[in-house]
């Protein structure tokens, strides 16, 4: 059994503990004890009834656990009898914990953590190693994130969309370390699928996949960005795409729109087109507008006026970019682009230096230092 | 989520309020600020926000590469170099906001007299990773 299998019955033995009457940190710490546990073990010896045998080790921790602070505090008053395991409502459990990972109170990196760790099963250097900080502050971020859920009931519906964000967060943060976070990302956002039926969930799950699918056609070897237009579409992952895709359907088919139904119906326009020149710009400018009336975003009226450069030609892009405010980050990246295909190289080649400088991440940074590099190339000519 | 680094300057960086060099305070002063900065960290240990702390010597020397089957040059140090680090600290925070707010506790830490310092600490955005996602950017 590998460990991603172990690891996504997590949610539900964690939910089984805390159902009866496990406090959630302590459960949590003894979840983690059987996991580590279960990798150790399992290899040589695996188990008849690997859920079974998880909750019968993690209780036994949890109950140590206690047993030893109890005597810490010198009180004997525990019932230590191990309750029948009976049915059990897993993927009410497992919901509950996504809710509670995600809780409102916590903040987005808390979240991200917690989640990764109650609902993920990864350990916490897994954890560290993917953000790249110590294990000791993520040991803390971690028990701090437990102390603030602390005192929320299990049992009340959470809010699905502070879920999405933190399951959205993770996707984004794409890898470092050994745990491929985006992939990690997928797994938890198809494990919430299976436990609400949600469109923005499917959505979510859609533009995920949907991405997920040209991340290996996204950097060339020497890790430098490949632009959607030039990527090698034969390298995009048609499996991933056409799941991608199935799911998005049946979602929208369900009428009731959301960000990321609509972020993901342009991911399937631009997945749908065998050349960049066949891509149905007039649609995605269409979802872009669905998509800016469902969000005051800003970055979507910014990505609106790439789309409308594309569909009426980049004058028209050019105008729908004055309206967008100039503060945002990548508005001098898309107006370098735009005046590029206007024809206005010199214009385009000041814009993309000072696009470069603004970056926020290494990989573009690079790439419009290139776009600048080679347009001044074309003009010394 | 995004990591800052906090600069801290020998030299470069505007002057103090209370600018007056540690050589000129009180052991206890020392002791104090040293405190201080100890105190800091672990407090950022424990929101699960510290990356790293590092302090430099004053003085270090430049090295350049000086052609194939050649020792590398060394030249320095430079007694006029106008920017020179003292030492930094990573933080690992969920906003600009909270990283600027850090920043001004740092910059808080005794000296002279046990007053503030109110140095000037340089704050710089490490480039991050790239995006997955970046047709559209949810907040």
């Amino acid at each position: 059994m590998n460990e991603i299998l172990i690891r996504s019955l997590t949610p539900s033995v964690l939910g089984i503990l805390v159902r009866r009457g496990a406090d959630f940190a302590a459960a949590e710490d003894a979840v983690q004890d059987a996991l580590v546990e279960a990798v150790r073990v399992w290899r040589d010896d695996p188990p008849r009834d690997p859920k079974g045998w998880l909750i019968t080790v993690a209780w036994r921790r949890f109950l140590d656990a206690t047993r030893a602070d109890t005597a810490r505090r010198r009180r004997e008053d525990l019932v230590d009898e191990e309750p029948a395991p009976g049915p059990a409502p897993a993927a009410d459990d497992t919901l509950q914990l996504y809710f509670l990972c995600a809780h409102p109170s916590l903040t987005p990196s808390s979240a991200v953590a917690l989640t990764l760790r109650a609902v993920g099963g990864l350990t916490t250097r897994q954890i560290a190693q993917a953000y790249l900080v110590p294990e000791a502050t993520m040991a803390q971020r971690i028990s701090r994130a437990k102390r603030t859920v602390s005192g929320v009931r299990f049992d009340r519906p959470g809010d699905v969309a502070t879920v999405l964000r933190v399951l959205y967060l993770v996707f984004n943060e794409g890898y470092s370390g050994d745990v491929d976070l985006a992939a990690e990302a997928i797994r938890l956002t198809r494990q919430l699928a299976a436990a609400i039926d949600h469109p923005e969930v499917a959505g979510l799950l859609a533009l995920m996949l949907l991405h997920h699918a040209r991340r290996a056609a996204r950097t060339a070897p020497d890790g430098s960005l490949v632009p959607l237009a030039e990527q090698d579409r034969g390298r995009w992952d048609t499996r991933a795409i056409a799941e991608g895709v199935v799911i998005l359907q049946a979602a929208l088919a369900r009428d009731r729109l959301g960000e990321f139904q609509a972020q993901a119906a342009i991911a399937a326009l631009h997945a749908d087109a065998p050349t960049a020149g066949e891509t149905d710009w007039v649609q995605i400018v269409e979802w872009y507008d669905e998509l800016a009336g469902l969000t005051d975003n800003p970055v979507v009226r910014l990505n609106r006026a790439v789309a409308v450069g594309e569909a009426d030609g980049p004058r028209a892009g050019l105008a729908a970019l004055a309206a967008v405010d100039d503060s945002l980050p990548r508005h001098t990246a898309v107006a370098a682009y735009l005046h590029e295909r206007d024809g206005d190289l010199k214009t385009a080649a000041r814009l993309y230096v000072e696009a470069a400088r603004k970056a926020p991440d290494l990989a573009e940074r690079d790439h419009l230092t290139r776009q600048a590099a080679r347009l001044n190339v074309r003009l010394s000519r | 989520m995004a990591k800052y680094l906090l600069l801290k300057h020998y030299r470069g960086a505007p002057a103090s309020v209370n600018d007056v060099p540690m050589d000129q305070w009180t052991p206890e002063e020392i002791s104090a600020h040293v405190q201080y900065m100890n105190d800091f960290a672990a407090r950022l240990e424990e929101t699960g926000e510290f990356v790293d702390s590092q302090a430099l010597a004053a003085e270090g020397s430049f090295v350049r590469y000086d052609g194939e089957g050649r020792p590398p040059v060394t030249d320095g140090p430079f007694a006029e170099t106008k920017d020179l680090i003292a030492g930094w600290m990573v933080i690992d925070v969920d906003s600009y906001e909270r990283a600027v707010e850090l920043a001004g506790e740092l910059s808080a830490a005794p000296g002279k007299g046990g007053e503030p310092i109110h140095e000037w600490l340089e704050l710089r955005p490490f480039l991050g990773a790239h995006p997955t996602v970046t047709e559209c950017t949810l907040k």
